[in-house]
């Protein structure tokens, strides 16, 4: 019986975390349908989020075969959806635990400490607790102190990241009613400075005409299927048809079977997406309930597409000179012996746009251009030096996505290397 | 009445905004079904308002949908002052 309990239920990640959207919502006095529905409904997501991992890798795996093919290098795509949702049949059990218990960090510290946010991108708590569970066992701990361990470095990296991009933010909303949570502030942090040295925010991008016609990659969907398309065409014609038609498309054409799989890619990325959002939908609201009680004054974390209304050109011009050194980065990065990173138009959509935001509020438009640059260059090297220290994790062709995942990830690999963990 | 908010993953500033949305109904004592989805989904699902960011919910305007832009997401004066004409 409780070896049922320990290692079905508990040890089943979806049922851990519809138990914990279950006292969430028993906490919150709903009704019993209400409390049905919403345990269910997470469990649910938990289970789509596998069911997307499959259909993602599927693609990755094809990917992979034909990059390294064409051109002897491994090629990883990161994808924070993907790895995730990779990762869960190793780290599931101890993600969830790590979520919970880094919330309730999250909570402690807002409540006792000056630092007063309360981190609400419940995506990016997931995908944090993820890569803490992946790099703490991959530095060697296991078990409670895991656990213990990875829920205190979740809850603060909670309330740091928000901390240091707050003085931007007050300059970006012009008030002080939110902060940003999302986990790529290294590459925000980096290009505030950045404009701040460089830039001059009298001259901001919002002075100027911007083409409003790339505005449709803003749907994830269209903008990964489109990028994915590119780089699968490409590759399909260096790693060559006879390869491609004999030994992955089983003879249908090489470049319809790229394609499809392109297109299948960013259907898996949706269908996980689909799967985050029912997982979040039941925690969060109880969260920011028992933090409004809690901390009243504390300031909400919030993700980071909040301040593009606020410099719609600089989340174009951020967008497009981060991609820019994206696709750079990609060419320089195996000349230095690290695996190449196919740079996403997700990543560089949504923290490539942030950054542009961020070095406007400081330094205009300059500050924008070479902020984002600077970002898209973040982005591109720290995954690739995440992947070194990794080690099997990232076997999928995937790798954690924004800047402060990478930082966090290399940071508790050395320092438990250090301490020789290892 | 529904209210569907919109944003490009789905995730996390549309579900914010669903929040702020929730309590200015509540301030205007209005009632009204809200939820949140992504650009891709949003072309299947009716609503009689839909509501985001500017550069988002400008894609959605085909002249007959009812379409509100907001600026600062976590503002109730903002959203309540813009939706409520529309209730």
């Amino acid at each position: 019986m409780l070896d049922v309990m320990m290692n079905d239920i508990l040890g089943t990640p979806a049922i851990l975390v519809g138990l914990f959207a279950l006292v969430g919502l028993l906490i919150q006095k709903k009704s019993a349908s209400t409390v049905l529905s919403g345990t269910l409904k997470t469990i649910m997501g938990f289970v789509i989020l596998g069911a997307g991992a499959a259909v993602l890798i599927g693609s990755l795996t094809h990917f992979s075969k034909m990059f390294d093919h064409a051109f002897q290098v491994q090629g990883v795509i990161p994808n924070n959806e993907a790895i995730v949702a990779a990762a869960q049949t190793t780290f599931g059990t101890s993600t969830a635990l790590i979520m919970v218990f880094g919330m309730v960090m999250n909570l402690l510290l807002a409540r006792f400490t000056p630092l007063k946010y309360i981190f609400l991108t419940g995506h990016h708590t997931l995908f944090m607790a993820c890569l803490i569970a992946a790099s703490l066992s991959v530095g060697g701990m296991s078990g409670a102190p895991l656990i213990i361990f990875g829920s205190i470095l979740l809850g603060l990296c909670m309330v740091i990241f928000p901390a240091i991009l707050q003085p931007t933010v007050r300059q970006i909303t012009g008030n002080n009613d939110f902060a940003v949570g999302h986990f790529g502030s290294i590459g925000y942090y980096v290009s505030a400075k950045i404009g701040q040295l460089f830039g001059n925010k009298a001259k901001s991008t919002e002075a100027i005409a911007v083409p409003k016609s790339l505005g449709f990659l803003r749907d994830t969907s269209v903008a990964i299927s489109l990028t994915m398309s590119l780089f699968f065409i490409v590759v399909a014609l260096f790693a060559g048809r006879s390869y491609i038609e004999a030994q992955l498309s089983g003879g249908s054409n090489f470049i319809v079977f790229a394609i499809i799989q392109a297109i299948t890619f960013a259907a898996g990325v949706y269908i996980i997406l689909a799967g985050v959002r029912m997982l979040i939908a039941e925690i969060i609201p109880a969260f920011k309930g028992i933090a409004d009680k809690l901390v009243p004054n504390a300031k909400p974390a919030l993700d980071c597409p909040t301040i593009f209304p606020f410099a719609p050109n600089a989340v174009i011009i951020g967008f497009l000179f981060s991609f820019l050194a994206g696709l750079l980065s990609m060419f320089a990065l195996p000349l230095i012996g690290l695996k190449v990173i196919v740079p996403g138009l997700v990543p560089h959509f949504f923290t490539g746009a942030a950054a542009g935001v961020f070095g406007n509020a400081t330094g205009g438009r300059i500050g924008s251009m070479a902020g984002a640059f600077a970002n898209g260059i973040i982005i591109s090297f720290i995954p690739a030096i995440l992947l070194i220290f990794m080690g099997d994790i990232g076997y999928e062709g995937t790798t954690f996505g924004d800047s402060d995942f990478g930082i966090v990830g290399i940071i508790i690999i050395n320092i438990l290397k250090l301490f020789g963990a290892v | 009445m529904k209210i569907l908010v919109v944003c490009g993953n789905g995730l996390g500033s549309s579900f914010m905004m669903e929040l702020t949305i929730k309590k200015a109904l509540l301030e205007l004592s209005k009632e009204a079904e809200v939820t949140h989805t992504d650009l891709t989904s949003v072309t299947s699902e009716k609503a009689d308002i839909y509501i985001g960011a500017g550069d988002i919910v400008d894609q959605l305007d085909n002249g007959v949908r009812k379409i509100v832009r907001v600026v600062n997401m976590m503002s109730i004066p903002e959203i309540k002052g813009k939706l409520a004409p529309l209730l």
